[in-house]
């Protein structure tokens, strides 16, 4: 697998991180550096060995539904660049 | 039974079908939200029912409510469906300002419930099946509010992160009306559960609705073969909230669609949203790397493990269901199926009916209960909580009738007497003087008095039966002249017999 400049646009893209035109191409050379460092994978023999899904021996742990949380609006705004009425205020979305 | 008939939209170049299926979102109707303990009540002040999980921040980590799973495993049982022991979290990654997360926690590949199936009552009559392909566990989003200011968008996570089940349907739906009847059934289904309040208003119930039109016979291709290429482009309008809307935003969406083909268009697979105000559709995200969710396994959740034990467990505690609540009143109450199916469609209604019919003529109470009490709520725009007539009260004008102290029509004047007066119907019939007259010698006396009154209609109900018929139509204009002298509380029975014997008939 390999990526090229315009995959490299699409994705920053998808992730909002602005890169520089100059920046693609050298980006898509060191992400498939890592893409074919990590193929190396496939030379491993994994025939009739479970996928693991996990690295912890447990099960998922669960809570009970109660009201714990909450309530703490001056906390959940504190980093918010502007706010009014205890609403987060962005630059107008329109759908 | 009526059949199912193709629901038809005809054009300038032929006739076209329809195709739908639909994604409903039901809120869980937890305390808290899915992987945070803060509130999910409606109506609170903006981002109060926030933690620092719900607003995404550094280091939060996320911790699934146990309730929340069950009712996803309690709704799975109770639409027939198959429970999945292993199933996981992914991230669904796309950017808007209402999801601080940049990812909404969902299940992709290995939902918690699998194929299942629904039965559904249409309004013309016949019984269809919508099989649903998987329902799972996910968060809602924030909600952005965009008309407080002219160049800003405001933001309330409130919603964000509340346990939502996402039942997804199969492309088995006809009509705009076949959708509106499965999402009427599914909620009814959801209700009796308790898994969520069904309350479409606030948003807690919502369907996503898929539309797509075909040529005849298109859909029987893809019955047969489970291909879809004699099938349309669909196209997803999101988040409808009343039954109304679906089949209207159907309706409008299919004539689009078409209008389309017809003029040698093509139909883009898109989102769109519905606007009830203009009773129209209209394309939502343009942009197609919307679409490009990039899902993979959440890293922060452990996959979700069911033992067969604790399944069997719910399955033990499930409440009846609509379905089964209908065959008993069939069964036990000697109910006819269509006044079964409107009862036991609701919890609340069938509460009622059942309190009214307890003990007493369950068809009489059901005819009442159905026709009376209904109509008359319906008429006013009000809940079966509103009635103005308790399930007892309205018992107690059944029993009235039962044992005939009054007649079915006096007890019509009662019951509206009842909702005026709020008082009992004993109390009304006593205080009114409104005892049916089953004393043979005060019937006799105010029959003698009719017929002495009225010689000319004596003779023609002689010169009718001379005529040979069977029930001489004047028959009914004395027995009716002898109810308005009786003020109505004759016993119409005892009228007739000892009327008949009079008139010598």
């Amino acid at each position: 697998m390999s990526v090229d400049k315009n995959t490299v646009r699409k994705v920053a893209r998808l992730a909002r991180i602005a890169v520089p035109e100059e920046r693609l191409g050298p980006l898509a050379g060191e992400l498939n550096g890592i893409l074919a460092w990590i193929e190396q994978l496939n030379e491993v023999d994994v025939d009739g060995v479970e996928a693991m899904t996990t690295p912890v021996a447990m099960t998922l742990p669960m809570r009970e539904d109660v009201v714990t949380d909450g309530n703490i609006r001056d906390q959940v705004l504190a980093n918010a660049p502007r706010s009014e009425d205890g609403f987060f205020v962005v630059p107008k979305v329109v759908e | 039974m009526a059949d199912r008939k193709p629901y038809v939209i005809s054009g300038r170049t032929g006739d076209w079908e329809v195709v739908m299926g639909l994604e409903v979102h039901a809120q869980v109707a937890s305390n808290s939200k899915l992987f945070s303990g803060a509130a999910t009540a409606f109506g609170n002040d903006p981002n109060t029912n926030v933690s620092l999980v719900d607003a995404a921040m550094p280091g939060m980590l996320p911790v699934i409510n146990k309730f929340c799973v069950e009712q996803a495993v309690k709704t799975g049982l109770g639409i027939n469906a198959k429970i999945c022991n292993w199933s996981r979290f992914d991230r669904k990654n796309y950017f808007y300002p209402d999801l601080p997360q940049g990812y909404q926690i969902s299940q992709f590949k290995s939902p918690i419930v699998g194929e299942g199936a629904i039965d559904v009552d249409a309004d013309e009559g016949y019984t269809f099946t919508v099989g649903i392909e998987r329902l799972h566990l996910e968060q809602d989003a924030g909600k952005s509010i965009h008309d407080l200011d002219p160049n800003a968008t405001y933001v309330d996570l409130n919603r964000s992160g509340v346990a939502l089940m996402e039942i997804v349907s199969r492309p088995d739906i006809r009509s705009p009306a076949e959708a509106a009847a499965y999402v009427k059934k599914l909620r009814s289904i959801l209700i009796a559960l308790g898994t969520c309040d069904g309350d479409m208003e606030k948003g807690n119930l919502r369907a996503d609705v898929n539309v797509s039109v075909c040529r005849p016979g298109g859909y029987d291709h893809y019955k047969e073969t489970g291909s879809f290429e004699k099938l349309g482009t669909r196209c997803e309008i999101k988040n409808v909230n009343s039954f109304r809307f679906i089949q209207m935003a159907a309706e409008f969406e299919a004539r689009r669609q078409v209008d389309i083909l017809e003029d040698g268009g093509k139909i883009d697979q898109e989102t769109r949203l519905y606007n009830a105000d203009k009773d129209e559709t209209r394309s939502m995200r343009s942009k197609e790397d919307a679409h490009d969710y990039r899902y993979f396994p959440d890293p922060d959740l452990l996959p979700l493990e069911l033992t067969g034990e604790y399944v069997a467990s719910i399955r033990a505690k499930l409440p009846e269901l609509p379905d089964q609540k209908r065959a008993r009143f069939v069964k036990d109450y000697g109910l006819k199926e269509y006044d079964a199916c409107v009862i036991a469609s609701d919890a609340e209604k069938a509460a009622y009916f059942e309190a009214v019919a307890k003990g007493r003529d369950a068809r009489l109470a059901a005819n009442w209960v159905t026709q009376d009490l209904f109509g008359y709520l319906n008429k006013e725009g009000l809940e079966l909580s509103q009635s103005p007539i308790s399930a007892e009260q309205l018992g107690g004008l059944i029993c009235l009738i039962a044992d005939n102290t009054i007649s079915g029509k006096i007890a019509k004047d009662v019951f509206q007497k009842m909702i005026a007066t709020g008082d009992a119907a004993a109390k009304i019939v006593e205080r009114e003087g409104l005892k049916q007259v089953t004393d043979t010698g005060a019937i006799e006396k105010v029959i003698d008095e009719v017929i002495a009154a009225n010689p000319k209609q004596v003779q023609e109900i002689k010169d009718q039966r001379a005529a040979g018929h069977e029930k001489p139509k004047t028959l009914g204009w004395f027995v009716g002249q002898i109810m308005k002298a009786s003020s109505g509380k004759a016993n119409p029975a005892a009228v007739n017999e000892i009327l008949t014997k009079k008139l010598g008939l």
